[in-house]
């Protein structure tokens, strides 16, 4: 019975980072507490400061100015190769010249831990991703998806408090990526470590995480659940960055609101704010029928183009404002009785609990 | 093959060709006729087809010592080369902004002077009177001057000196395709400095060590001016045996098959190190 790993779970506290290049902000005040044992992902298009915000906390980057804390113990200046947290880079970084085993021992050996001990640990870990028997194999043997476990055994053999991991599954294909997505997730139900995971795929981010941050230029702009940061955006940016969104321009008519002069009824209070959207996600419309309730905002417009998709077909409705928005209907027989013809009049119902209605982004 | 191919591509084959012949034509008439012609000569004597230019390797002692001087010279060079040179690249290869280019113009501004003016400028630094032995002796750190030229030393040194870049380019080619990220996982495993350098950095960059090496290696096998110059007569390598046979004997047979012998061994060395690493690496093509 070979042992099992078992990180410690350690919390993260990020305060008041600051990173300047020049007069260039890469990371602009950000702050966020990260829970032990908390999936925490990234979230954020090129260039908003992702990838600087791990090399903070893997000692990479030096901040301009704030601090950060791995449970009590502050590593703000502390060099890399003492903070014991692992890191899977984006496209692996294994060392070329090493077998697999070489690779996911290489942390033991800078641990100086006696040779003796090395067997079990790294068959653990091989056992982990399911790699048993790879250790004598070279990296340039593998595929895709095996070098990705291989660092992420490398990254977890030595029991790191922290693990991060820079869109490490962006480089497989869609398959691959989703498979690894389980796989990702069952390891983190398994091991229970702190995990803080950066990616640019939102759908990625929604499926794994417990909770996701949205950066944009070096700004945490939203720090929430998945199904709140979905269902429930902050902004006109977390809005159209998050799922199939659309956004409509809105006017606030009173305490109510209105998209063209046709009035809407939302469940939620408004935003302040004079510039305000609508955001439709497309899930959350239908074709207005006898089972719709009596008190969902009906949308009238005419039918533009469907898109088939394989599983569903995409519905382009241009409504009489003169505003694009788009509904699905899954491509299975009742989908296909439902499905209008080009050019068809169409009403699309619109649930008051899904009017949602957000500020422009600063 | 060519059955396969479409009459397209073979036209464009007979063009690539066609436009391919005057460097061809130069080649073969500056390069490929001398060493057909040197062949032929070194198997020629008075009486027609003769291997007695050959026999001489195993007869006259000057030969063999001559080769195995030379062949320490090329020894102690390389290891100099890569001692000195490592630590160059690899400066150039970590600095940032405007350093590289202006480390690697240091290395190869000796390149602008020509050979000969070097090897003088060697043996006025090194001489019995020269500034180094000055120097020293002001300083107080010799009574004697030190014997720096006409000897192996002054030999090594000069020609260190003008090899030094091949060693240098190869190595920070080498160094700059090493990707950060893996001393970057290196330090995030745990690796301190020394460990991430020995098991990571130095293992990758083995391959410009491996091209520098035979770089500078069999460039030095060939040179000529440096140790004419500052050997003193004390250094008799293979090069000056070739122009000792042709100036004062006139013995063309024999200079040409010493120098088939050196370029069969240039050959098998660059045989070996191409089992190693690829041959267009060595030549930095790759
Ligand atoms: N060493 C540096 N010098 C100057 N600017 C830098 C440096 N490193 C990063 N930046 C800038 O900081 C910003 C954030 O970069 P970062 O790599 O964190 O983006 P990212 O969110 O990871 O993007 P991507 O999704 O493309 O990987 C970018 O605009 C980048 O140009
Ligand atoms: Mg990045």
């Amino acid at each position: 019975m070979p042992t099992s790993l078992h990180p410690q779970k350690v919390g993260v506290t990020i305060r008041n980072a600051v990173k300047r290049y020049g007069t260039f902000s890469a990371l602009d005040d950000v702050s966020i507490d990260v829970a032990p044992g908390e999936f925490l992902s990234i979230l954020g298009p090129s260039g908003s400061g992702k990838t600087t915000l791990l090399g903070l906390l893997g000692g990479f980057v030096q901040p301009t100015s704030g601090s950060i804390h791995l449970g009590d113990t502050d590593i703000t200046h502390m060099p890399p190769h003492k903070r014991d947290i692992g890191i899977v880079f984006q496209n692996y970084a294994l060392f070329p010249h090493m077998t697999v085993g070489e690779n996911i021992t290489f942390p033991l050996r800078a641990r100086r831990m006696p040779k003796d001990q090395w067997p079990a640990k790294l068959n653990a870990a091989l056992e982990m991703v399911e790699l048993t028997g790879y250790a004598d194999r070279a990296i340039s043997a593998l595929s895709g998806g095996q070098r990705q476990r291989v660092a992420l055994a490398r990254a977890m053999i030595f029991e790191p408090r922290l693990i991060l991991m820079d869109e490490p599954l962006s480089a497989l294909d869609k398959q691959l990526r989703e498979t690894m997505q389980l796989e990702l997730k069952q390891l983190h139900a398994k091991l229970g470590a702190t995990i803080i995971y950066v990616t640019h795929d939102q759908r990625e981010a929604l499926t794994m995480s417990d909770r996701i941050a949205v950066m944009k230029n070096g700004r945490l702009v939203q720090v929430d659940s998945p199904k709140e940061l979905h269902d429930r955006p902050c902004d006109s940016f977390v809005a159209s960055f998050i799922g199939e969104a659309m956004l409509l321009p809105v006017t606030r008519n009173g305490a109510g609101l209105s998209l063209d002069g046709q009035a809407l009824r939302s469940a939620h209070p408004l935003p302040a704010g004079n510039d305000l959207f609508l955001t439709v996600h497309s899930e959350k419309l239908a074709f207005a029928g006898p089972q719709t309730a009596p008190e969902a905002n009906l949308l009238p417009g005419r039918v533009e183009s469907c898109l088939y998709q394989g599983e569903s077909v995409r519905i382009f409705v241009t409504l009489d404002g003169g505003q694009s928005v788009s509904l699905r209907l899954p491509s299975n027989h009742s989908g296909w009785q439902m499905m209008p013809e080009q050019g068809q009049p169409v009403t699309l119902a619109l649930h008051p609990e899904d009017t949602i209605v957000v500020p422009k982004a600063a | 093959m060519s059955n396969a191919s479409t009459p397209e591509e073979r036209r464009e084959r007979r063009m690539i060709l066609l436009l391919l012949a005057p460097a061809l034509i130069v080649v073969g008439l500056l390069l490929i006729t001398p060493l057909v012609w040197m062949g032929w000569q070194s198997f020629r004597g008075p009486e027609g087809f003769t291997l007695a230019h050959y026999a001489r390797f195993f007869t006259d002692t000057v030969y063999l010592s001559s080769f195995v001087q030379t062949f320490r010279i090329a020894f102690l060079v390389t290891i100099a080369a890569i001692l000195i040179g490592y630590p160059i690249a690899y400066v150039a290869a970590k600095s940032q902004g405007i350093w590289p280019p202006i480390i690697l113009g240091l290395v190869l501004l000796p390149f602008w002077t020509s050979v000969l003016v070097r090897a003088y400028a060697w043996l006025i630094l090194l001489q019995r009177r020269g500034i180094v032995n000055t120097a020293l002796t002001k300083a107080g750190v010799i009574d004697q001057p030190l014997i720096l030229v006409n000897n192996e030393f002054g030999t090594v040194m000069a020609t260190l000196h003008i090899l030094l870049p091949f060693m240098v380019l190869p190595l920070y080619a080498t160094m700059k395709k090493i990707p950060a990220e893996l001393e970057m996982a290196g330090a995030s495993l745990g690796g301190g400095g020394g460990l991430v350098f020995r098991s990571v950095f130095l293992p990758l960059s083995m391959p410009g060590v491996i091209a520098g090496s035979v770089l500078v290696f069999v460039l030095t096998l060939g040179f000529y001016i440096t140790p004419e110059l500052l050997g003193g007569g004390r250094t008799f390598l293979v090069s000056m045996l070739v122009s000792r046979n042709i100036e004062i004997y006139n013995e063309w047979g024999a200079a040409s098959s010493i120098s088939v012998v050196l370029l069969v061994m240039v050959f098998a060395i660059f045989r070996l190190a191409s089992m190693i690493i690829p041959f267009e690496r060595i030549m930095g093509t790759k």
